[in-house]
């Protein structure tokens, strides 16, 4: 149980996917009793594998059909007009489909992995540069994440999103401000009150399960 | 527990208010440079990064949907033709994380060196009215000249150490001085210290000579 009083929480069947068999994860979840937002969240993750293990174009377009409005609206947001902010959408979800293979869900769930790379896409255009990002792991999750991992990095995610739905709304809209990059970083208030603790640990384990795999 | 040199024993990390700095795009194109080779030498670090772009995950999943263009999913299908799938990337061994090697234009021995006086040399890698990005090295026990801060200063080690008022900083590890810290920081012996320092304002050297240069040198 996620939450004791969570409306959401119901026991639903997962939607089986043709190739969903890398990570196994509606077989690992059927059964549980789950959230809905797990279930959404967990079905994007094979979604996410049969484009990178079987180019599947079917999956790309349910992926776009719920991720790419979204990220449309997150630039707009940000400042970006509308035919930037369509354009800009299209590149993020084409750089989804080419780093498909790249995405860890031990580490980050779909709509995480999302934003970054529309994060980083922004800050390209509105600042003419390319930002200096961290290097890319050397290694990766090609070799299929453990389960546990991935589930429990789902969950996590899940409560996470359930707590800001549950802050007061002026803070919410401060952490949403500070999102579509409207703050400056002297500005952003770190003291959220959100459980970032659990997601960091889980995020730190499969990272060192990864290094010590490859060694 | 750790085997590759770049996990070994980071003891001074980057602080949560620059990380999620860094997570929501806020901070200057210098700190950038430094959160971003910081995380590429530390996985602690990178763990807590990806933590608070968790929270942008959220964010992104409950924003209103927003129209799209007719088109828009085959004008995508069509741009992802016509692309070739990146490889994972090969990371040669070296003394740069990649960010810093891409700003560089090479590893260490790319670096285009200037003296800057008691054989400190330094190559600025930009700067612009945000703030400065640059490389310095410290030859092994000298000091760098004491300096203060108008805003923020992030240091990175590289290579070698340093140590100042808050203790010993090695490969990996990261110092954030504010408005007003005035220090010295001294490279330990053994070898010459290389760090990447971001500051968003001008540094302010206190001895006469130095301060006399700095105009010149654009520091």
């Amino acid at each position: 149980m996620l939450f004791a009083n969570d409306h959401a929480e119901e026991t639903v069947a997962i939607p089986r996917a043709a190739s969903d068999k890398a990570y196994a994860l509606g077989k690992a979840l059927r059964g549980k009793t789950v959230t809905a937002h797990e279930v959404t969240d967990a079905h994007w993750v094979t979604r996410m594998s049969a484009i990178a293990q079987d180019q599947d174009r079917k999956a790309f377009a349910e992926l776009f059909r719920h991720f790419a409005p979204r990220v449309k609206g997150f630039l707009m947001k940000s400042g970006a007009d509308e035919s930037l902010a369509e354009e800009c959408m299209q590149d993020v979800m084409a750089t989804l489909w080419h780093k498909a293979h790249m995405y860890d869900p031990s580490r980050a769930s779909v709509a995480t992995w999302i934003f970054t790379i529309a994060r980083n896409r922004k800050i390209d255009l509105l600042r003419r540069y390319a930002r200096p990002e961290p290097e890319d792991l050397p290694w990766g999750p090609e070799q299929a994440p453990d389960q546990a991992d991935v589930i429990a990095l789902q969950q996590d995610t899940g409560r996470l999103a359930h707590a800001i739905a549950k802050l007061p709304a002026k803070q919410r809209e401060l952490i949403q401000h500070a999102y579509f990059g409207d703050l400056s970083h002297s500005e952003i208030a770190v003291e959220t009150g959100l459980p970032l603790g659990t997601i960091k640990s889980r995020i730190r384990l499969a990272l060192e399960r990864l290094r010590h795999s490859m060694t | 527990m750790q085997t590759t040199d770049q996990m070994t024993e980071i003891k001074h990390h980057a602080p949560d208010d620059i990380l999620m700095g860094y997570a929501t795009g806020a901070l200057p194109r210098a700190f950038d440079l430094v959160i971003a080779s910081h995380v590429s030498l530390c996985d602690d670090a990178r763990a807590r990064l990806e933590a608070f772009e968790a929270i942008g995950g959220a964010v992104l999943e409950d924003l209103d949907q927003v129209a799209l263009a007719e088109d828009s999913l085959d004008q995508t299908l069509a741009k992802i033709s016509g692309l070739e799938t990146p490889d994972r990337p090969i990371v040669m061994p070296g003394t740069f994380p990649m960010p810093l090697r891409d700003a560089v234009g090479g590893d260490e021995q790319a670096v285009r060196w200037r003296y800057i006086g008691r054989g400190v040399k330094q190559c600025v890698l930009y700067s612009d009215e945000n703030g400065t990005a640059r490389l310095l090295k410290i030859p092994a026990g000298r000091s760098m000249p004491e300096h203060s801060h108008n805003g923020t200063e992030m240091t990175l080690v590289l290579k070698g150490a340093f140590r100042d008022e808050d203790g010993v900083f090695a490969r990996g590890d990261i110092e954030v001085a504010d408005t007003n810290v005035s220090h010295q920081p001294v490279a330990e012996p053994g070898e010459d210290c290389i760090c990447l320092v971001a500051t968003d304002a001008r540094l302010k050297f206190q001895g006469l000579l130095p301060r006399i240069a700095q105009p010149f040198l654009g520091i």
